[in-house]
């Protein structure tokens, strides 16, 4: 493999990746006695020094897949690819020593922060696993080094967590992953424990950091306006499966699946103009149980565009509808060219207020 | 005259070997009748306990609350605890953020609403629970002769946050507080709430205050926003002069620093420097001064006043935005 290729060649490529959790009953033994389908054949591919961005509502297998990538949870099925070899083949000592390279930002930092142990000890914990904290001095310079890079002093290193404020916490957090400078880092909600003061400024030093180092991440949230952002590719989940995947802007452009339709235009926008003109597709009830998902597309009990055909029956796969815009919808180019419309009663489409004419399908949130 | 008036409104946490804490400071806001107010700000703005010592919901120690909350010519503050409740519930209904914590596991839900029924209407509990069914139809809980057997466990979060709406609205308040209603919620499921909230106060012109640090909530649902920082009111304004024309760095900030969904990709975040814990004490000068980027020596002297704007808000601030910078 040439130096070229394998700068902008994927990083990891997950195939048909599955996490199915086995539900236990029973009083002397323990019967299997169904699974829950947290993730249910995803495959993507994350290309080197990109950032993708997994967004999907809770009960989606967002962060399953993510601790599957890294192997915190054991996938049930499937072949996880980094950096050409199968990560899910690796045992004992040889997973330990692949795991240096891609480490983890967790969703609270107060939790995942051990109250005890000083940000040195944290830090130096994973230097000492990895046999890398063999020189003192050097070490010394990384950790301030590490510090400097998520933009904290030196001083901080003697101190516990608790004498942080959340947001310098979560720095602690991304100090702790930076430092055992990884090629890929897996961050799940790394900013939802925020307030919207400090989320702008721990999305802009993870920004900062991909560019200063190279990474490649993968960052799974709820938010589509926060994924929006960092993101260079976006894949959209729903119960256990990849419902569609694009470019950032592609998928903010023009979604094609129905259920990112409604996702995006369920996003609350700070722009009462925004607000008072935009199309809101309400999806009818909740989210199915992820241990009975419903046959053929898992989303036609809620789709506003569901066909009596195909949709019930045939699980549908995820395939290029546009260039680099993959779509899981039998139906897809049908609605982009407005052949299918939602349907009418039930699950209804609600407008905030009726200006505009029936029938106009309207855009999901006006260009000003 | 308004519905709710609230005076100076002052909260200050105390406890033994502590020094006081004032979480709410002077705060003052009104709600008109049928009006939809916004509270809005971060964690430790305030906003939740303003709510709570409207209701007299906190705990009876450790705190001292003044000032004045005028519903409808009586001050709440003053009532006695028995004529306090008669009006809770009644009068006042409130929706919290966590609809798991707020209901009772032990009780079926259909129980739950009607025991304010019972309580605030005299109703026997027939005629509560036939009530409580057609509440929850309204509601939009789908088989609601089910659901009011059902428990709070057995249903999803969005259903439970309408099992609460219907426990609220079932007086027919005149006055609807909402805490972070969907901040628990997933958005397609914030959507739905959002969307009925909008609906039963323009069908039966409940006033509503909304208390949120989601900017994009109060863009669509708000006729007033208050936004508040370290316990004070530091800008208010109506919605759409507020998120056109933002007055208060701490405003001008926050909306720079959310990422949106409609806004081109690609540009870095304008954050607001620095965390809650910087601030200095209201006295000493304006408490965001030290993470304001327009800040002037008149800033670290004294508390700034609220004063009345050009166009019908009020704001804190000696030096603020310039009406021209828009929002990036």
């Amino acid at each position: 493999m040439t130096e070229s290729t394998e700068r902008t060649g994927p990083l990891v490529e997950l195939r048909d990746v599955k996490v199915h959790f086995p539900v236990k009953s029973g009083v002397l033994f323990d019967r299997t006695v169904g699974y829950v389908y947290a993730v249910d054949g995803v495959s993507l591919s994350i290309n080197r020094g990109e950032t993708y961005g997994l967004v999907g509502e809770s009960g989606c297998g967002k962060s399953t897949l993510g601790r599957g990538l890294l192997r915190l949870v054991e996938p049930t099925d499937g072949e996880i690819v980094f950096d050409g070899t199968d990560v899910r083949s690796l045992k004992g000592e040889s997973m330990r020593k692949a795991r240096r390279r891609m480490q983890m930002i967790f969703q609270d930092p107060l939790s995942s922060l051990d109250p005890r142990q000083s940000v040195e000890s944290l830090l130096v914990e994973g230097l000492k696993a990895h046999g890398l904290a063999g020189d003192k001095a050097a070490t010394a310079k990384r950790l301030r080094d590490t510090l400097a890079a998520v933009g904290l002093p030196a001083s901080a290193l003697s101190k516990y967590p608790h004498e942080f404020s959340g947001g310098q916490r979560q720095r602690i957090g991304i100090a702790r992953a930076l430092v055992l400078d990884p090629e890929l880092i897996v961050a799940d909600e790394p900013v939802s424990a925020l307030d919207v003061s400090i989320q702008a400024q721990v999305l802009n030093l993870l920004e900062d950091i991909q560019n200063d180092r190279g990474l490649t991440y993968l960052i799974i949230a709820h938010d589509l306006a926060v994924v929006r952002h960092i993101a260079d590719t976006v894949g959209v989940m729903y119960l256990g499966g990849l419902v569609e995947e694009a470019s950032s802007d592609d998928l903010y452009r023009e979604p094609m699946h129905p259920y990112t339709k409604a996702l995006m235009s369920a996003v609350p926008v700070p722009d009462p103009q925004v607000e008072d003109r935009r199309e809101r597709i309400l999806l009818a009830g909740d989210l199915p149980s992820p241990t009975n998902p419903p046959a053929g597309c898992r989303f036609h009990t809620r789709c506003p565009w569901a066909q009596p055909t195909r949709c019930a029956e045939e699980r549908p796969a995820l395939r290029e509808v546009l260039d680099g815009h993959r779509v899981a919808c039998h139906y897809a180019e049908d609605i982009a060219a407005g052949r299918i419309r939602p349907h009418e009663v039930e699950p209804e489409l609600v407008r905030p207020d009726d200006g505009a004419a029936p029938g106009d399908t309207g855009e999901l949130i006006p260009t000003p | 005259m308004s519905l709710l008036d609230v005076r100076d409104l002052t909260v200050v946490f105390q406890r033994r070997g502590e020094r006081p804490f004032t979480a709410v400071d002077k705060v003052s806001f009104s709600v008109e009748p049928g009006q939809t107010v916004g509270l809005v700000g971060e964690s430790g703005c305030g906003k939740s306990v303003t709510s709570l010592a409207i209701m007299g919901l906190l705990p009876r120690r450790g705190n001292k609350v003044t000032g004045e909350v005028n519903f409808d010519g009586t001050d709440l503050l003053k009532l006695r605890p028995d004529d306090l409740r008669d009006r809770r519930g009644r009068d006042i209904g409130m929706i919290f953020q966590d609809p798991l914590s707020s209901l009772n596991p032990v009780v079926p839900i259909g129980i739950q609403v009607a025991e304010v029924l019972e309580r605030h209407r005299g109703m026997d509990r027939k005629a509560a629970l036939k009530e409580a069914r057609e509440l929850l139809d309204a509601v939009g809980i789908p088989d609601p002769n089910r659901r009011l057997k059902e428990y709070p466990h057995q249903i999803s979060g969005g259903m439970r946050q309408r099992a609460l709406i219907a426990i609220a609205l079932a007086c027919k308040p005149r006055l609807l507080i909402a805490d972070e209603p969907t901040t628990a919620l997933d958005v397609t499921i914030q959507a739905q709430i959002l969307t009925l909230l909008k609906q039963l106060v323009d069908e039966t012109g409940t006033a509503l205050i909304m208390i949120t640090h989601d900017l994009g909530v109060v863009a669509g649902l708000c006729d007033t926003v208050n936004v508040l920082y370290g316990g004070k009111v530091v800008e208010r304004a109506a919605r759409h002069e507020l998120f056109a024309r933002p007055r208060h760095p701490y405003t001008h900030g926050l909306l720079s620093s959310v990422p949106r969904l409609d806004s081109p990709r690609g540009e870095r975040l304008h954050a607001i420097r620095g965390s809650v814990a910087d601030n200095i004490p209201w006295g000493e000068g304006c408490a965001f001064a030290p993470r304001c980027d327009n800040v002037v020596d008149a800033c670290l002297e004294g508390t700034p006043p609220l004063e009345p704007t050009a166009t019908g808000g009020d704001l804190r601030c000696n030096n603020p935005v310039s009406e021209e910078v828009a929002v990036p």
